[in-house]
């Protein structure tokens, strides 16, 4: 073996041996967390935090029913509003954006997602809350679904774009039109990465506290209909961890743990229905 | 595909149902009574199943913006409003005191629980920055019998707007001229020095933390992490633990000098054991009610709240209004046209 | 790649004028117009946001103009407010996240995508992409109660002790700072960086890279000259992402940075950042001109966004 050749093994070992201790520092510290979390809220989850609503404190029992329905409610509204403008503009992005409005709608898409959640649920606080004067589900809809659009356009653009050429010719060449083949063709071969954008940009803003305080707001009730205010899981967690009372607190971890297992059920959910048209899983 | 779209659909159309509603009233405001608040929503709504009170605490000063833009039905604020402020609204405004509460300094030194005893000059100028070491003459004459170390004091303040920065500033500013005219009184001013946490939990945990530090907290606050708070001189100059007793003395010496509209400051009050860092909390609600059915709801809940709901405040650690204020209260609340 | 070469129509004559078929048919036209409005919407939202900012500004933008920007007191009571500070906060605490992010998100992307078996390397990401759904707020309190008190027992001494000729690592330690802030920020923003990159790493053909080893290539060596420049765009993509969230965070960096609007060489020393002031004291705000004060804060935040994509993407263009 020539000396090249050693130092370039040498090379590849190091090079790998550093990617190996960040994965281990991430993934420790990602364990750590998960940990911390579903330890401290593990011991506070019972039967009736999935049942009842919340009570005062003090007073025995309490959960917060109410809020992990609103969490689903919301993210489902924000899903609505928010997935079909960042998907398909990530397909006009891939499919038709070379030009200089492209490079204008990547630019603003970006310059969305720098944008402060709360100055996100401001903006649709003047929007929504103040012409309709009153807090609602639909003006925290409103909120999460703006925050979805940046990665969801960008997520969804990068993975249409990895896709290869050869496949779109082949397809315009069998006489398919464009448009069939952008939707039967070229977003099944990108499906995986798209479905793990999307599932991310759900994820992370089902634990976006700050738009709803003034579009939701909170509700200690139900919520009926999307006109009312409406509780959920991040902003009970803000309001009981701020709080003195530990028995609040132990249901600010209780609440995040559920946050978490909602989000990975979903996960998971997805990923199993997606799998008959998934062709690498 | 076309099956998302009908999972879609479904889910929008079953979501969106409403049944027949009970009655609900929406408030925001102070975080101080949140604990209050909600146990008082709580007992209403078992007396009162048809009527549901639902508050949120986002900040005084959003209590008070949300009010004044009718987004919602009533306000509650630490602070009262201003004069400003009550001529932006688009109607009168009415204040009612519900509970007292008191401010406290937390403060971690070596040795743990020893009771300090601050004088007026000495906290003033620990904030403004003018005392900076615990063994400072200022601080050690009040506590001849205590051995403070000589370290660097750490200031903790509030680094989010809130009623109780308001209420502490308040009270700074009257026991000091120099900090009246370098910072003033709000929900956020200037700190001249210090380390901002967020809440009073996260004023409460960075004191717990940093060793040789300070801040101020509301008292249920200290009491549940169980931290030392020591004790405040008075105006009467007399050193004065907060406990319920001495902000509800506090409170009767302003009762005499209530004004009509009950927007009065009971900061640095007179009388030998009343508690000089004392505050009331108000709820803000129109003298003319635009909807009668909900202006029905908020005249029976105050007459309740000024009647059983003030046996509930002890046991939260907040301090029931005295006999004369409720019924000051009682009278201005005829005033309210449904 | 968009494929441009492809508008050219691959039929001609009659075939072409079929209803319906062609690549300039009916069916073609209402779905390019459709993906059209939609992005069309997108840069519509962005120019809202924009008007909304500005036009809830303008008493502020009156009363200090441009000393707005170099003005180092804010003072709500006085009514005087710079945002200097905040913006210094705001720019050294995403610096350090994206510093710190960058290299440790892509280092464990290639080792998911490249070494790890793959049942581990899937479980593995689906655990990281957990981490992106913890609130700001469970951050927070992590920070709160278990970085801060490491830092200020155990790094920020250390630091200190060794660095501390550097001004960069002087001053007393705390626990909150600028550099626990920045390193609450890494562990938020790493989740973005490691998922997307990750699964852009395995979306490389399979070719590509069989093409490297044939050729004698190490194994990092066919990493880093086939994967890596094809995945060029999809990882600089997820890099802008993970910078937008460590501008915009809020909740977690108020809680561990000590809230104290200075300048400060030193990255121990406490800060504050225009997002955490922005939450802080927002729902408080009384007068009218602080009201607009803090949303002209909103502004600048936006401005600066603008202009450091705007870097960024001159950056890809002249390494191209």
């Amino acid at each position: 073996m020539s000396a090249s050749y050693q130092k370039r093994r040498l090379v590849n070992f190091i090079a790998f041996g550093l990617t190996g201790g960040c994965a281990l520092l991430t993934l420790g510290v990602l364990f750590f967390i998960l940990g911390y979390v579903t330890a401290h809220g593990f011991a506070s989850l019972s039967w009736s935090f999935f049942t009842q609503l919340p009570k005062p404190v003090g007073d025995p029992g309490g959960g917060m029913a109410n809020a992990i329905a609103g969490t689903l409610k919301l993210i489902f509204l924000a899903a609505w509003i928010g997935l079909p403008i960042g998907v398909l503009g990530g397909v006009y992005l891939a499919e038709f954006g070379g030009n200089a409005f492209g490079f204008f709608v990547r630019y603003a898409a970006d310059v969305i997602n720098g944008v402060p959640s709360i100055v996100m649920g401001i903006f649709a606080y003047a929007i929504v809350v103040l012409p309709m004067k009153r807090f609602s589900t639909l003006a925290g809809g409103v909120a999460l679904g703006l925050m979805l659009i940046p990665i969801a356009v960008r997520s969804t653009e990068e993975f249409l774009k990895l896709v290869p050429r050869s496949i779109r010719e082949s397809a315009l060449a069998l006489g398919i039109p464009r448009w069939k083949a952008i939707l039967w063709i070229v977003i099944p071969a990108a499906l995986r990465g798209l479905l793990t954008g999307v599932m991310l940009d759900l994820s992370r803003v089902s634990g976006e506290t700050a738009p709803l305080l003034f579009t939701a707001f909170g509700n200690r009730f139900w919520s009926s209909g999307w006109l009312n205010p409406i509780a959920s899981l991040p902003v009970m967690i803000f309001t009981y961890a701020v709080s003195p009372y530990a028995d609040w607190h132990r249901q600010a971890w209780a609440a995040a743990l559920v946050l978490l297992m909602l989000v990975l059920i979903s996960n998971v959910g997805a990923r199993l229905l997606m799998r008959k048209r998934i062709r690498a899983f | 595909m076309k099956k998302l779209l009908a999972v879609w659909l479904v889910g929008l159309l079953g979501a969106g149902y409403a049944s027949a509603d009970p009655l609900l009233m929406n408030g925001a405001g102070a975080t101080f009574p949140y604990p209050i608040y909600s146990k008082w929503f709580d007992e209403y709504h078992k007396i009162h199943p048809e009527i549901q009170f639902n508050y949120q605490s986002i900040g005084s000063g959003g209590g008070i913006r949300q009010i004044s833009s009718r987004t919602v039905d009533f306000g509650a604020s630490d602070g009262p409003m201003t004069d400003q402020q009550l001529k932006d609204a688009p109607a009168p405004l009415m204040h009612f005191p519900t509970v007292l509460g008191g401010l406290v300094r937390p403060y971690h030194i070596e040795g743990g629980k020893t009771e300090l005893r601050f004088t007026q000059k000495a906290i003033a100028g620990i904030f403004l920055g003018s005392v900076t070491r615990w063994n400072d003459p200022e601080i050690q004459k009040a506590n001849a019998d205590v051995k403070l170390p000589d370290a660097a004091i750490v200031v903790v303040h509030r680094s989010d707007g809130s009623g109780t920065s308001y209420c502490w500033t308040d009270f700074l500013s009257k026991i000091s001229p120099q900090w009246a005219q370098k910072v003033g009184k709000g929900t956020s001013v200037n700190w001249p020095v210090g380390l901002g946490g967020k809440g009073n939990e996260g004023v409460a945990g960075l004191v717990e933390q940093t060793p040789d530090s300070i801040g101020y907290v509301e008292l249920i606050y200290a009491l549940q992490n169980k931290i030392a708070y020591g004790s405040l001189q008075n105006k009467a100059g007399r050193f004065v633990k907060c406990s319920l007793d001495s902000v509800s003395a506090a409170a009767a010496g302003a009762a005499r000098r209530m004004p009509k509209d009950f927007r009065v400051s009971i900061t640095d009050a007179p009388g030998e054991s009343a508690y000089p860092a004392s505050t009331f909390t108000w709820l803000l609600i129109y003298e003319k009610q635009a909807d009668p059915a909900k202006g029905k709801a908020i005249v029976d809940f105050l007459h309740w709240m000024l009647t059983e709901g003030q046996g509930y405040t002890k046991g939260l650690g907040y301090a029931p209004l005295s006999p004369q204020v409720v019924a000051e209260e009682k009278a201005a609340m005829q005033r309210i046209q449904l | 790649m968009p494929f441009v070469s492809i508008e050219k129509p691959l039929l001609r004559g009659p075939a072409l004028r079929r209803k319906g078929r062609g690549p300039f048919g009916i069916g073609d036209r209402l779905f390019k117009g459709l993906a059209l409005f939609f992005a069309w919407m997108i840069l519509a939202i962005a120019v809202m946001i924009a008007w909304q900012l500005w036009k809830n500004s303008a008493l502020s933008r009156r009363a200090f103009g441009w000393s707005f920007l170099t003005g180092q007191i804010w003072d709500p009571v006085g009514e005087r407010f710079g945002a200097l500070p905040f913006i210094f906060g705001t720019l050294v605490s995403s610096a350090i996240a994206l510093l710190v992010a960058a290299p440790m998100g892509i280092g464990v992307a290639v080792f998911l995508a490249e070494l790890a078996p793959r049942r581990v390397s899937d479980a593995c990401a689906f655990l990281i992409e957990l981490l992106a759904a913890i609130p700001s707020v469970v951050y927070g309190l992590l920070g709160i109660f278990v970085l801060v008190p490491w830092m200020r027992v155990h790094l920020q001494p250390w630091l200190i002790r060794a660095f501390g000729f550097i001004p960069l690592f002087r001053g007393p330690a705390y626990g909150v700072g600028m550099l626990t802030a920045g390193m609450v920020l890494a562990i938020m923003v790493i989740p973005f960086i490691t998922t997307l990159s990750r699964e852009v790493f395995m979306s490389v053909p399979v070719s590509l890279k069989e093409a490297a080893l044939a050729l004698g290539a190490t194994h990092w060596e066919s990493v880093r000259l086939a994967v890596l420049p094809y995945a060029r765009s999809g990882v600089i993509g997820s890099l802008f992402l993970a910078l937008g969230r460590a501008l915009g965070e809020t909740m977690a960096v108020t809680m561990v940075i000590g809230n104290r609007p200075q300048i400060a060489a030193s990255l121990l020393a406490p800060g504050y950042t225009m997002a955490a002031v922005l939450a802080n004291e927002f729902t408080e705000a009384t007068s009218d001109l602080y009201v607009h004060a803090l949303i002209e804060i909103g502004l600048v935040l936006f401005c600066i966004t603008i202009l450091v994509n705007g870097l960024g993407r001159l950056i890809l263009i002249k390494t191209r």
